[in-house]
């Protein structure tokens, strides 16, 4: 169905507390029609993986501000196979150096969203996304 | 992509990913939807359906929390479906009903799926009904329904729930408003949460004084007529008679909630006992066959209506020369 909703779970794993970029881009989500699952803070990779199963959701955007990235999407992303979750994409948005977006794009991650970038860019990237699903 | 079949089949073996895209599709009302439903139906009616409606802020999601933790202890299966509004201006919605069961992930005997109404008033999804029905096939002990913050009319939840949690807090409103027609006459089991803030004595109060006005009475056929009896101290408790007890809890402190829950099973006992299932379960199927068929009439009234007549009529309407009654009527026996 082409009006079907995009439904996005949007989750911080991770123990930084900082919700605060995570609700602005759950509140433009909403605002450009879509579904948001809004999850909250500090959530282990497991939770994240079991709440996208359950809610059947289109995308999974991570909000980690932490520094920990590098250890944290490895883990998603290989519990997301493990559910046969493959057809689910991944965005990370939050504090990421240059130098691991390309690591993180090659373990399956679909779009890497640093400070800056735009929530326009950001809602461009989930319609494309739902357009190829 | 699967076949709906094959979903159903890995569904009742205890697939959640099947349950999980079996409830979109029922969600999205695709025709593979409709075509699970009609396939599931016959494995409904098992599962124990329980509605938790109230206003905003009195702290449902933290109460349907705390709720399921208390029967994962009763080691019964729990499936929640929460509902959260839609934007009316965006058709966006943010749910957050989740956010408040953290604590439930990592445990495969309990299934939690957020909502959006996506239009319909009332308090629930158009979807939901047969959204519980999916749980339900898939063999869930307890359905926990979660409503939007609800106001003073949104009371469908009674239509889809065997037994419903009304959820108060302090400080909402006084006796009048508790006289008021609306969600309070749909409650089998009225809760005060946040019992350990100020006031929660004058709210039970109020709610008490409101149960006695409208309950003490009691119809009865007497030699073939129907006469209204009260139910006072001088006569005997009548058996088949549900006092709606007020429970206080502090859901955030699993505070109460044992109580909520015995409530809950006490009052599905009393409506097997009594035959009321049987009789809620009647009226609620019909209100339900009413309820499509309006929405199918009405679908294919405009179909073959078309848009431009329906134009040229509202102009009509707009201009004074027919009144909107009879451009109804006009529609109708056009069709």
């Amino acid at each position: 169905m082409s009006d079907r909703k995009i439904r996005v779970l949007i989750a911080k794993p991770g123990l930084d507390g900082h919700d605060r970029g995570a609700k602005v881009i759950a509140r433009a989500l909403r605002d450009a029609g879509m579904e948001v699952i809004y999850t909250g803070l500090r959530q282990t990779p497991e939770m994240i993986v079991e709440a996208a199963l359950q809610e059947d959701v289109d995308v999974v955007g991570l909000s980690i501000l932490s520094g920990a990235h590098m250890a944290l999407a490895p883990r998603i992303m290989e519990l997301m196979y493990e559910s046969e979750l493959d057809d689910v994409a991944v965005i990370i948005g939050g504090i990421i150096p240059d130098e691991d977006v390309e690591p993180l794009k090659e373990m399956g991650i679909s779009g890497v969203f640093g400070p800056g970038a735009s929530t326009e860019s950001i809602i461009a990237h989930i319609r494309g996304l739902a357009a190829r699903a | 992509m699967k076949s709906i079949e094959t979903l159903i089949e890995e569904m009742r073996s205890g697939s959640r990913r099947a349950l999980a895209r079996l409830i979109s599709q029922v969600e999205n009302e695709t025709p593979d939807g409709q075509h699970a439903l009609k396939l599931l139906y016959p494995h409904t009616g098992n599962a124990a359906t329980v509605g938790i409606t109230g206003a905003p802020g009195t702290g449902k999601s933290s109460l349907v929390n705390t709720m399921t933790k208390e029967l994962r202890r009763r080691d019964k299966t729990v499936a929640v479906v929460a509902v959260d509004p839609t934007s009316p201006f965006s058709g966006g919605a943010v749910l957050g009903d989740r956010f408040r069961m953290n604590d439930l992930a990592g445990d495969k005997g309990v299934f939690i799926r957020s909502m959006a109404t996506r239009g319909n008033l009332g308090g629930l999804a158009r979807a939901t009904f047969d959204v519980v029905r999916v749980l339900d096939a898939a063999g869930f002990d307890y359905v926990l329904i979660e409503t939007v913050g609800a106001g003073q009319s949104e009371v469908d939840i009674a239509k889809a729930a065997q037994t419903t949690v009304v959820v108060e807090a302090p400080g909402l409103g006084d006796d009048i408003q508790a006289i008021k027609a609306g969600i309070l006459e749909i409650a089998d089991i009225i809760v005060v949460n946040k019992a350990d803030r100020p006031g929660v004595k004058n709210t039970v109060r109020a709610l008490r004084a409101m149960l006695d006005l409208g309950h003490r009475q009691k119809m009865v056929a007497h030699h073939g007529q129907l006469m209204l009896m009260q139910d006072g101290p001088d006569t005997e408790p009548e058996y088949d008679f549900w006092r709606v007890p007020i429970i206080q809890t502090i859901a955030v402190e699993d505070d109460g909630i044992a109580k909520v829950i015995d409530k809950i099973e006490e009052h599905g006992e009393h409506l097997r006992e009594t035959g009321m299932d049987s009789d809620r379960e009647r009226l609620r199927l019909e209100t339900e066959l009413v309820d499509r068929l309006q929405d199918a009439l009405l679908r294919d009234l405009l179909d073959k209506t078309g848009p431009d007549e329906l134009e040229a009529l509202l102009q009509q309407i707009i201009n004074r020369e027919v009144d909107p009654a009879s451009a109804v009527r006009q529609l109708v026996s056009a069709s």
